[in-house]
């Protein structure tokens, strides 16, 4: 294992910011493996720490193939995640819309541009994500549609879903984005939480990325097996939202099978105690994503499911 | 009259209302509409000078009115409220959600109303202050894809600088450009500093909005003569000054000021050292039409951006009256 500086800011009055990438093996650049990237994301610089574990130790045993380079990036942002916040410390611009960057431009255009130079070439890159709203997800791949995804590269993390996400204007900003356009094949984890860290989740996350490295030849590694992955784009997904606002009393989890009409969630007045709005479930599927905040806003989409169906 | 363009139930005994002030002429009127909006960015408070000026001075000569004239103060209360540039709560850039989504979340659903509501204007400004870190000349950006149909109007509009820059897929999700593509007009404003009112800015714009008015046809009072503005469309017309480290910024000119090659904008010092850590001057003749205010300052920090002397000299008439009070 080599421990490097990807790229430093030398700082007034805090240390400098550094970030630092841990390489396995040496040879072709082969995976980049990113962590967190917010100041709240403990779960996915948590699922880096235990894949530098879980690295060191196969590189030890002579784990990693001949010729094949590894480099694991386990936070983009350290100056946020030392004060707890989420965006950049002075400006509050999010270094995950800043990519490809710019070594001439602002601050966290020159962070992005820095670490982009440092990670692109890069045959695979693999980003562990989190999801702007707080809540609760089934472990997933999700993969952007540029031209360039590989969706039967995807499944072979052996996660119960691929899901395909057509890019909005502001994803074009983001790291899987420019990876893809730089001609790195692509795959954000998401895992089951951001600031709260799930162990079991993280375990399972790692021994996806070290099963995905396995089967595309970088490692030697007997390890988990998974699934069979269903692809399932984001325009098939069906949302269910709220129409008041109130207390938010989920009845179903992440990763539960819903049947049409079974009541999901109430909302509760938060003065007077009682239900104002009862939410069933539009369709038969399963729960990808359940909110997960005590207070719930008019609209907000408080379940994702994923419809079932007959041929997958 | 307050209307109401869009509203959203709270968790907690609150409402949360988007609202406008519509003024119409007293008889009739020829279905003319401008819409004056402010405040996507709770932190720009440079708009509510304006917005202010225009309801009351429009509702004291509405016998001058032959259109509407709808003044949106507030399109983001709960970032004006807590000065907060985005949308607190949700961690959100409002200008990043546009055109919004009526079958969205909360925020999308407002954007979508808002949307909806002032579609089909004939002229919309979109007031902004630059942010906390930057003061601005009197300014209307546009992006080069409606330069075509917008750089006549933002003419007329008193400002003092109309910059044309290229085009970018990020900004597709802008208030601004979700009306453009919808055939409604819009010119981006940004002046003045954030978190901050530049009354002398703000009687400017308001000349420009009563002159625009005018033009219109939605106005049929006294008229208020426009400045002539530089304007700038060439991708390398502006040169953009970053700090090389981190510090603590001591301008020495202000924003407007005329500028030889080399001349001291500003230090970047360390008070723990006292030393200079490192000297901002200007990169070419030319006019400094952006300066850093907020003193704390990262290595990247954008501290400046001066347009070249030929280009300002091409663009200016004789009227100039920038450069005034260039020095601290």
């Amino acid at each position: 294992m080599e421990k490097r500086t990807l790229f430093e800011i030398k700082a007034l009055y805090r240390d400098d910011f550094r970030i630092t990438g841990f390489s396995f093996g040496k040879g072709e650049k082969a995976a980049c493996i990113v962590g967190s990237m917010r100041g709240n994301e403990n779960q996915q610089l948590y699922c880096c720490s235990q894949l530098i574990r879980k690295l060191k130790a196969l590189e030890e045993q002579g784990g990693i193939r001949e010729g094949k380079e590894i480099l694991v990036v386990p936070c983009v942002n350290p100056y946020s995640m030392n004060i707890k916040k989420r965006f950049w410390s002075i400006d509050n611009t999010d270094i995950n819309r800043m990519f490809p960057g710019y070594s001439e431009g602002e601050t966290t255009q020159r962070i992005a541009g820095g670490l982009f130079e440092a990670i692109q070439d890069y045959s695979y890159g693999i980003q562990f994500a989190s999801f702007y709203m707080p809540g609760h997800f089934v472990p997933h791949i999700r993969v952007m549609k540029t031209g360039f995804e590989d969706v039967e590269a995807a499944r072979k993390f052996g996660f119960p879903y691929v899901v395909l996400h057509t890019p909005r204007p502001f994803d074009t900003t983001t790291l899987n984005y420019n990876w893809q356009v730089w001609e790195t094949k692509a795959f954000s984890v998401y895992t089951t939480t951001t600031e709260q860290v799930d162990k079991d989740s993280a375990r399972h996350a790692v021994e996806s990325v070290l099963s995905f490295l396995e089967k595309e030849g970088i490692l030697d590694y007997h390890g988990f097996e998974g699934y069979v992955s269903k692809v399932v784009s984001t325009e098939e997904m069906v949302t269910v939202r709220t129409k008041t606002a109130g207390f938010l009393e989920g009845k179903v989890k992440a990763g539960e099978h819903v049947r049409r009409g079974e009541l999901l969630a109430c909302i509760v007045d938060c003065y007077e105690g009682t239900i104002i709005e009862e939410i069933h479930a539009p369709v038969e599927g399963t729960v990808l994503f359940a909110h997960a905040e005590a207070r719930a806003y008019q609209n907000t989409a408080v379940y994702k499911l994923i419809p079932e169906k007959e041929d997958w | 009259m307050i209307q109401t363009v869009a509203r959203a139930g709270l968790p907690v005994d609150e409402l949360q209302e988007i609202r406008k002030m519509r003024i119409e002429p007293l008889r009739g009127g020829n279905g003319k509409r401008i819409s004056i909006v402010t405040g996507i960015h709770g932190d720009e408070l440079e708009g509510q000078y304006v917005c202010y000026r225009l309801s009351g001075y429009l509702k004291e000569h509405r016998e001058c009115l032959r259109g509407m004239v709808d003044i949106y103060p507030a399109l983001n209360p709960f970032g004006i409220d807590s000065i907060t540039r985005g949308i607190p709560a949700f961690d959100l850039d409002m200008n990043r959600i546009f055109p919004g989504n009526t079958e969205g979340d909360m925020n999308e659903y407002l954007a979508a109303e808002i949307i909806r509501d002032i579609e089909g204007s004939d002229l919309v400004l979109d007031i902004h202050a630059s942010n906390i870190f930057l003061t601005e000349v009197p300014q209307i950006r546009i992006n080069e894809l409606h330069q075509d149909r917008l750089v006549p109007y933002a003419k007329e509009a008193n400002v003092d600088f109309i910059w044309v820059h290229g085009a970018s897929t990020v900004l597709e999700s802008t208030f601004a450009h979700s009306l453009n593509i919808r055939n409604t007009p819009t010119l981006v404003v940004e002046m003045g500093v954030g978190m901050r009112i530049t009354k002398e800015y703000g009687e400017q714009l308001f000349a420009g909005i009563i002159h625009l008015m005018k033009l219109l046809d939605i106005w049929d009072g006294e008229d208020y003569p426009v400045r002539r503005p530089v304007i700038s469309s060439g991708y390398d017309d502006v040169c953009f000054l970053n700090a090389s480290s981190s510090g603590i910024f001591l301008k020495n000119r202000n924003h407007g000021a005329m500028l030889k090659k080399d001349d001291l904008i500003g230090t970047i010092v360390n008070p723990l050292s006292g030393e200079v850590i490192d000297e901002i001057k200007s990169p070419a003749d030319g006019w400094l039409f952006t300066i850093r205010e907020y003193p704390v300052v990262s290595e990247g920090s954008l501290m400046g951006r001066v347009l070249r002397k030929e280009v300002y000299d091409t663009g200016k008439g004789e009227e100039a009256d920038h450069g005034k009070k260039d020095t601290v």
